[in-house]
């Protein structure tokens, strides 16, 4: 336990200190991504990698949180803080109610029944114009404001999100280490046993699908705010099965491995843009061969990796000694 | 024009868009029968199919049946290259990792295709003419006799194939009990190759033979795969009847929901309709419930 | 001896440094945002080539005002958050005086507020009616305005006396916008929609729809999209024996459209800029000059026809360069002059920006072309 919470404050330092190395400049935009794609990489492995029920269509809990706030700041004129709250609880109710027949289904109609919700609600981002703007996007959203500071510049943006993404962390880590984290995965092993064990299955799956809906949308608004538009075309499928993606290359049922993979996987292109026209195929190679390599996951991967180096090293200096 | 002929229409457009949907579908569950992966690059086969055979037509001026059987020939290479490379080399990964593995192989594949052949939409000419065929009113162009024929020749076939010859069998065999077959002596890893053969050579077939009516390009894969997922997802992931039905209903669903109620709404429709489905019956649609293994 | 080099040391830096300042005083960045990969590919990739091309020519020439120009481009991939970060990475990192781009409406609705905020000139190439209205100070666009090809369109059915008509727009940025100018302006010219249809950008098939518009009373329709869907739309049509008109936008104002949609192109008419029948205009057309030299330059380096969508590009550089001929060095004084524009004799049309009017273009920016024969003809 005390080995969690040195970890801890070490990635919260590192968030801190982080600002002060890059002094401004484009990469802090991108690190303001990497926070919010960190909370929905966590918020999707408390489903896929605790209890091991899997979602293709993420996004759509990410985008009504998106534009629950957004209309309601936009078209609506409400506080910024308060539409934040109203997105949530949006995104957690509609996670509830789908939940009971959704989370019923296994295996393979989990995964298409997921896509289907995932692909319904960007159909409706995308047709109800009246409200959202329809393909051509809502614009005009104001960011959030706490006091006289308006978080309207990169490095504010930053602190703001990067502070929700560490409560984040520190809610799942606390969650994965309780009562409700064991029960979570004996139901990824065997459903049954656990239900044998006295272990309401049921609903405790529902309840952690609104939990980890209630973070996608809290990390939606958090995205309208620091955006300030919106469009569709970012909450699609595609982006869904990204997500999944972080999560897998990261390792399953590891918060600090969603981190990594959130952080790697928002990064990659970006380190990429030299290779121009080439990125995309670059992309796929890498995405291949890391999960070749590591199977497990970076956050088992790597210690495996850097653990087989250093025993090679190690075989030499004999040798020579 | 009276409504039952618009009806009619509707049907017809449904069900050669759900032939299509059929057949990439099939894909999909062959490879996951033998392997149990969801193969995300399968729509990227379909893609190849109909890019590679615009090449050899268009580009190296080859006439149309042998353009046909080297881009068939060509899309197999690919699904072997792929198996070999990224499916064979890896022993104790998780169903999940895989599935990860094919969306890198399709972002790879499609990738590559962009390089090579650019960003360009292009035509297709169909095979034999294309003055509509009237029935009852509602018309049909010849390339969807094609794409209706074609189907049904590759489901036949199959089920022979899956039904009667040995390798089909020891694949079924896979397919119930990877290790039971392989104590029998059946080398699974070959059967593995052989499904990865099959559904290339049969989703880059699904992909010539639409596209002298929707076209083709780098990126239609993508569409195509996500509808052909659902066509098997619906059929129960066999690699029969099941199938084809999906991909029907699904095209049906799409056609009617956009004759009749809304076409911006018509995807969103034929999934809610399906959703609700999967909700009375959480087993699928076309398979008995079967006891669940613990 | 060591104060010696210390000497020559600070003697080379110095050099350098001068070099350097000189080098940045004679050089004027341009920062380029275009969706040369994604849905949008078939705006980004003429629009990069385009204006990769002229800048290079430009600087061939000597440069604008003996300072060279130095593009700065980067795809977004169509995506309206990368848009973004790429729009941050231009301003913060690459200090670029004014940016060109991006491609599609959504992405510059979103890279509008950083472009305010930061108060850097933008030229969107973007046909959204939004960009510039209600008009930005930052904001300026070169692509022509969905209003103005709904107008030519509405105006010839009025003409000939078409009261009912289907729309069937495809459901991205480019369709939600067309569809919103010709529901806005049907009532102005007498003209009442019977059927507003959708299909989505990447369906391969839209008889059903087409089937319901057969079943109406419409007498014409107008299909508002691009590549590959309209094609699909012309052939299902002919597929159905659908006789009524079909006329579509200038999103698929290029050879390509023809192409894909082969026989059933043959009779459709629709609104393009004049790029597409530079060679039929009048030798009196004060666009001519500009539009055979970017069709035959276009054609020179990239072995394709140029079209509009390239000259949206060619525009926007061409605008700068004026800018900056004009006296703009810093982004504040560029986009002072760039309001100051006044005939430019473009691609896209003659544009004359002004504080009320950022997009500069009046409907004679289209002409109404027709298909006959696997070729454009002008419609009188």
């Amino acid at each position: 336990m005390k080995r969690e919470i040195v970890k801890f404050l070490i990635l919260a330092l590192l968030v801190l200190v982080v600002p002060l190395l890059l002094k401004g400049g484009y990469l802090m935009n991108v690190l303001v991504f990497v926070g919010i794609n960190t909370m929905l990489a966590v918020a999707l492995n408390l489903l896929l990698g605790f209890a091991g029920q899997i979602s293709l269509g993420h996004a759509a809990f990410f985008g009504i949180g998106a534009y629950c706030s957004g209309i309601l700041t936009a078209t609506f004129g409400l506080n910024p803080w308060h539409a934040m709250a109203v997105a949530a609880c949006a995104g957690t109710v509609l996670a509830f109610v789908v939940g009971f027949p959704i989370l019923k289904l296994k295996g393979h109609y989990l995964a298409m029944a997921t896509l289907g919700l995932g692909i319904i609600v960007y159909i409706v981002f995308n047709e109800a114009v009246n409200l959202t703007g329809g393909p051509s996007g809502l614009s005009g959203i104001p960011n959030l404001s706490v006091g006289k500071t308006v978080f309207d510049s990169d490095t504010k943006n930053y602190y703001l999100i990067w502070g929700f993404t560490l409560a984040t962390i520190l809610l799942s880590l606390n969650l994965a280490h309780s009562r409700i984290g064991r029960a979570l995965r004996a139901i990824h092993d065997s459903e049954v046993a656990a239900r044998v064990m006295g272990v309401n299955a049921r609903l405790l799956k529902v309840r952690i699908f609104a939990l980890s809906a209630f973070i996608s949308a809290v990390a939606g608004s958090l995205y309208a705010h620091t955006m300030t538009f919106l469009s569709p075309a970012s909450f699609g499928f595609n982006f869904s099965v990204e997500l999944v993606t972080m999560v897998v290359i990261g390792g399953l049922g590891s918060i600090y491995g969603s981190l990594f993979g959130a952080v790697l996987l928002t990064l990659l292109p970006e380190m990429l843009r030299t290779f121009q026209d080439y990125d995309i195929v670059v992309y796929g190679l890498i995405l291949i061969l890391m999960t070749m390599f590591m199977p497990g996951g970076l956050v088992r991967g790597i210690p495996a990796m850097i653990g087989a180096v250093s025993a090679r090293r190690g075989n030499g200096g004999n040798e020579h000694a | 024009m009276e409504l039952h002929q618009q009806i009619l229409q509707y049907l017809l457009s449904g069900f050669s868009t759900g032939a299509i949907y059929a057949l990439i579908g099939f894909g999909f569950a062959i490879i996951y029968n033998a392997t149990t992966i969801i193969n995300f690059a399968q729509g990227e086969f379909v893609m190849l199919g109909g890019m590679l055979s615009y090449f050899f037509l268009s580009v190296v001026h080859l006439p149309l049946p042998a353009a046909v059987v080297l881009a068939v020939l060509a899309t197999t290479a690919v699904g072997i290259a792929f198996e070999r490379l990224a499916i064979r080399p890896l022993k104790n990964a998780t169903p999940l990792s895989l599935v990860i593995i094919t969306i890198g192989g399709s972002i790879l594949i499609r990738g590559l295709t962009m390089l090579i052949w650019g960003k360009d939409t292009h035509a297709l000419p169909s095979f034999s003419g294309s003055e509509p065929i009237d029935i009852g009113g509602a018309t049909i162009l010849p390339q969807n006799l094609w794409i209706f024929g074609i189907t049904i020749v590759i489901i036949v076939v199959n089920k022979l194939f899956f039904n009667y010859s040995i390798t089909g069998k020891a694949m079924r065999a896979c397919a119930t009990n990877r290790r039971a077959a392989s104590l029998v002596g059946i080398d699974v890893r070959r059967m593995v190759l052989f499904s990865f053969v099959i559904s290339s050579a049969m989703g880059s077939m699904a992909g010539i033979i639409i596209a002298p009516l929707t076209m083709t390009a780098y990126d239609v894969g993508i569409m195509l795969g996500l509808k052909g997922f659902c066509a098997a997802i619906i059929g129960g992931l066999s690699s029969g009847f099941g199938t084809v039905l999906g991909g029907l209903l699904l095209g049906v669903l799409e056609s009617l929901g956009a004759g009749l109620i809304s076409s911006g709404y018509k995807d969103a429709i034929a999934f809610v309709i399906l959703l609700l489905i999967l909700f009375i019956r959480p087993q699928g649609l076309f398979k008995k419930a079967d006891s669940e293994r613990v | 001896m060591m104060t010696k080099r210390l000497r020559l040391l600070s003697a080379v830096l110095m050099v350098l440094f001068c070099c350097n300042a000189a080098l940045a005083a004679s050089t004027i960045k341009i920062g380029a945002l275009f969706s040369v990969t994604g849905p949008a590919a078939f705006l980004g990739e003429p629009e990069r080539n385009t204006a990769q091309m002229l800048v290079n020519e430009i600087n061939k020439a000597g440069g604008v005002k003996g300072q060279k120009l130095e593009l700065v481009a980067y795809d977004t991939g169509g995506d309206a958050t990368k848009a973004v970060q790429l729009a941050t990475k231009l301003i913060k990192d690459d200090k670029v005086a004014a940016i060109i781009g991006p491609s599609t409406t959504g992405e510059s609705m979103a890279v509008i507020p950083v472009a305010e905020k930061d108060q850097v000139p933008l030229i969107s190439c973007a046909a959204g009616i939004k960009i510039t209205e209600p008009v930005k100070k930052w904001v300026f666009k070169t692509a022509q305005n969905d209003t103005l090809a709904v107008a030519r369109i509405f105006e010839y059915l009025q003409k000939h006396k078409v009261s009912k008509v289907a729309i069937l727009t495809v459901s991205d940025g480019f369709g939600a916008s067309g569809r919103e100018q010709l529901k806005a302006q049907a009532g102005k010219y007498g003209i009442q929609i019977l059927i507003d249809d959708t299909f989505g950008p990447k369906d391969t098939d839209m008889t059903a729809q087409l089937t319901k518009i057969r079943g109406s009373q419409a007498q014409a329709i107008i299909c508002w999209g691009t590549n590959p869907g309209p094609a699909i739309v012309a052939k299902n049509a002919r597929q159905l024996g659908i006789k009524i008109p079909l006329y579509m936008s200038h999103g698929v104002s290029s050879k390509k459209f023809i192409e894909l949609a082969g026989n059933a192109a043959e009779g459709i008419r629709l609104p393009s800029g004049k790029v597409i029948v530079a060679d039929l205009l009048p030798k009196s057309d004060p666009q001519r000059k500009s539009l055979m030299a970017f069709v035959q330059d276009y054609q020179k380096h990239y072995k394709v026809e140029g079209d509009h969508f390239g000259g949206h590009a060619w525009d926007a550089v061409m605008l700068l360069k004026g800018a900056i001929e004009r006296g703009g060095t810093t982004p504040a004084t560029i986009r002072d002059q760039l309001e100051k524009t006044k005939n430019y004799h473009g691609i896209g049309g003659t544009f004359t920006y002004s504080p009320a009017d950022h997009a500069g273009l009046t409907k004679d920016a289209f002409v109404l072309v027709e298909v006959k024969n696997k070729d454009w003809v002008l419609v009188k």
